[in-house]
Order: structure tokens, then sequence, then C-alpha cells
């Protein structure tokens, strides 16, 4: 049965592209575009328009791309997380992915809801989702570098990377 | 000391640290 394993790597890229390239959008265009946008009191446009779907793709791609990924350890996936050996280096990409899932759905949108008023949320309340969701955001970002290094040559490239 | 994470370059030369870091770990004590 090698046509799962196939698709679940196919569905694994395109969900993954969707989701990191999301975060690398909230990270390079959105959080510098809203400072400036709130500087000349544009910034509605982006909050009201342009988040809420930027985020709806973002944690739901995130899911699928882990799910996928699952599915494309197949057997190995316990031996992957366990770190066992000669899985150790995409398992250490499976963690990091793991970890950053955990960061979009308990972190990073609960507090966006505060921050674009989808849920109630006093000033003070905003202010601190805000600081919360952009320092996890930023560690998702930092975290996708390795789980990207690991992702792509933890397992294909181990011989060359010495792993 | 300011959080490197405030930043971009920041941010992006820890995730550079941290992939070197996880590297040399996985390389010496997990193979």
């Amino acid at each position: 049965m090698e046509l799962i394993p196939a698709l679940a790597r196919w569905l694994h890229f395109l969900a993954g592209i969707l989701w990191i390239g999301l975060l690398y959008y909230f990270n390079f265009v959105q959080v510098p575009a809203l400072k400036a946008a709130a500087a000349d009191g544009t910034a509605a446009g982006i909050t009201r328009h342009v988040a809420p779907r930027a985020l709806l793709y973002f944690r739901w791609s995130a899911v699928v791309t882990w799910l996928a990924g699952a599915a494309l350890l197949g057997g190995n996936f316990v031996g992957a997380f366990t770190l066992s050996k000669g899985l150790a280096g995409i398992g250490i990409g499976a963690w990091l992915g793991t970890i950053m899932l955990i960061n979009v759905w308990v972190l990073i949108w609960p507090n966006q809801q505060k921050v674009l008023g989808l849920v109630p949320a006093t000033d003070e309340e905003k202010n601190k989702a805000r600081r919360v969701a952009l320092l996890t955001s930023r560690t998702n970002m930092m975290l996708s570098l390795p789980m990207l290094f690991f992702m792509a040559g933890g397992l294909t490239h181990k011989a060359g990377l010495g792993l | 000391m300011k959080n490197p994470l405030d930043s971009i370059w920041g941010t992006i030369i820890s995730g550079l640290v941290l992939t070197a870091i996880l590297y040399l770990a996985v390389k010496n004590f997990l193979t």
C-alpha cells in the first residue's frame, strides 16, 4: 500500500505550506502592517476582514498538517515520538510540529479571539492577550526553523546529515 | 535584557541557534 503514504505526504505538504505560510504572513506582513495601520487609523480593515479569515485557514490547516503527518509516519508513529534509533531526527520534527499545533489552539487562537473582539474582553485583557498571542506566534516562527530542518532531512536525508 | 522574540531577526537567529543545538543533540546522543 504505497498509495496512502504518497497521498498523505501530498496532503501534509499542501496543508503545511498553508499553515506555515500563514504563520510567516502574520510575522513578516500582518504584525508590522497593523502597527502602521494603527498609526493612520486603518487597522480595522485588517482586524475585521483579513485576520479572522487568515486565522480560520491557519488553525485548521495546522490540524490537517498534523493528521496527514501522523498518517505518513504510519507504523513509525510511536518510534518517532519516542525518538527511537533511526527515527530521532524525524521524531524531533514531529515533536516540534506537535508543540506548534498545541500553541495554535491553546494560546494563539483563544487570545486572538479576545484581540479581535470575537469574545468579550476588557482593554486590559485585550492588551495581555495581544502580548501572549504575539510571543506565541514568534515562538512558533522560531520553532518552525528546526521543525522544517528535521522534517525535510530527519528521515530522507539522515545519512547525509549524519543523523 | 530584551526578549529576542520581540524582533523578527531575533526570532530567526533564535531559530537557527535552536536548530544547531537540536541537530548536535540528535547527532551525538540519539543516533
